[in-house]
């Protein structure tokens, strides 16, 4: 049975060729995407640790900072 | 109602969601390669090349789609002055262009043990191949293009020039004679194509709908960041 399922009558080397470029394609995409979203991330912590008191206060009046800030690392 | 478009309530939703969507993707996609690799039956004539079915035939369907979705996000963008809509259609582009790219080399790897050839300037193809050459466009013109207003009408042409390519892509294969088959699957009226494939078929399209809105989410998030980030310089 596994035999069959790896050379599936000789169709074996095209079928897991689609499947496997398929799969790299998708673990590519995700960790450039993941890599991507953490470095702005980075960034952004490190930018609002450079804030004086004042306007780090203006800007944790904004929701979406809080967000981010609370959504560290969620992915 | 498009109040419910703005950034900070779209955020606290698309920054919990990915890895539930990884979860659920993960969960479908090991069902779809079962179906698909062992439990679905040959065919009569492609035997088990027919398998390529699974991975080919979503990834096109997907690339097409999000193309669609992006042509129509930049239109009523650009009619609504709701820039929230350009940023959206711009986190779909990547996982598209991919889909797109997908659809090409595991169709080019079916042909070979089908028709015996890599490649044919067959209509289908060749038009797949223009739309990859719209998404490339279009990616290439976010990246270079500095100015915010100029961007938004680039990338608003080159969709709706790409979507002219849309229906030609779709309808290829009824008005020339080209190498690909009829659409074996058709909404409105019966389906050729077996429900022992057809079930696969759409596991694996959920699948891949999953993946793509799964890197939707996390390319979205990554630009509103950006956009703080950019906010954070003006404090």
């Amino acid at each position: 049975m596994i035999n069959n399922l790896i050379l599936m009558d000789g169709y074996g080397i095209y079928v897991w060729s689609a499947f496997v470029f398929t799969f790299f394609s998708f673990t590519s995409l995700y960790f450039i995407t993941k890599k991507q979203y953490l470095r702005e991330n980075k960034k952004f912590i490190a930018k609002f640790g450079n804030l004086n008191s004042e306007r780090a206060a203006i800007a944790k009046n904004q929701n979406i900072n809080k967000e981010i800030l609370s959504n560290i690392s969620n992915i | 109602m498009f109040k419910y478009f703005e950034p900070n309530k779209i955020f606290s939703i698309t920054s919990r969601a990915p890895k539930y969507v990884l979860f659920f993707f993960v969960v479908i996609v090991s069902i779809g390669l079962i179906e698909a690799l062992i439990l679905s039956p040959e065919d009569y004539k492609q035997g088990n090349s027919v398998r390529i079915m699974y991975v080919h035939v979503p990834a096109a369907w997907i690339s097409l789609g999000i193309f669609s979705m992006i042509t129509f996000l930049s239109i009523f963008g650009y009619v609504f002055k709701i820039k929230n809509f350009f940023l959206i259609a711009k986190s779909f582009a990547p996982s598209g262009f991919v889909f797109n790219i997908i659809a090409l080399v595991t169709g080019s790897i079916w042909g070979k043990p089908t028709w015996g050839t890599w490649w044919a300037w067959d209509a289908r193809i060749t038009s797949m191949l223009i739309l990859a050459l719209f998404y490339a466009m279009y990616l290439i013109a976010w990246r270079i293009c500095e100015k915010k207003d100029q961007i938004y009408k680039i990338t608003l042409l080159i969709t709706i020039i790409g979507f002219v390519n849309v229906p030609i892509t779709k309808y290829s294969v009824d008005w020339w004679n080209t190498l690909h088959q009829p659409a074996s699957i058709n909404l409105l009226t019966k389906s050729s194509i077996h429900t022992s494939m057809l079930f696969p078929l759409i596991i694996m399209t959920a699948a891949f709908a999953l993946f793509s809105l799964l890197i939707f989410l996390m390319k979205y998030n990554t630009e509103l960041i950006k956009i703080k980030n950019k906010g954070l310089d003006r404090i």
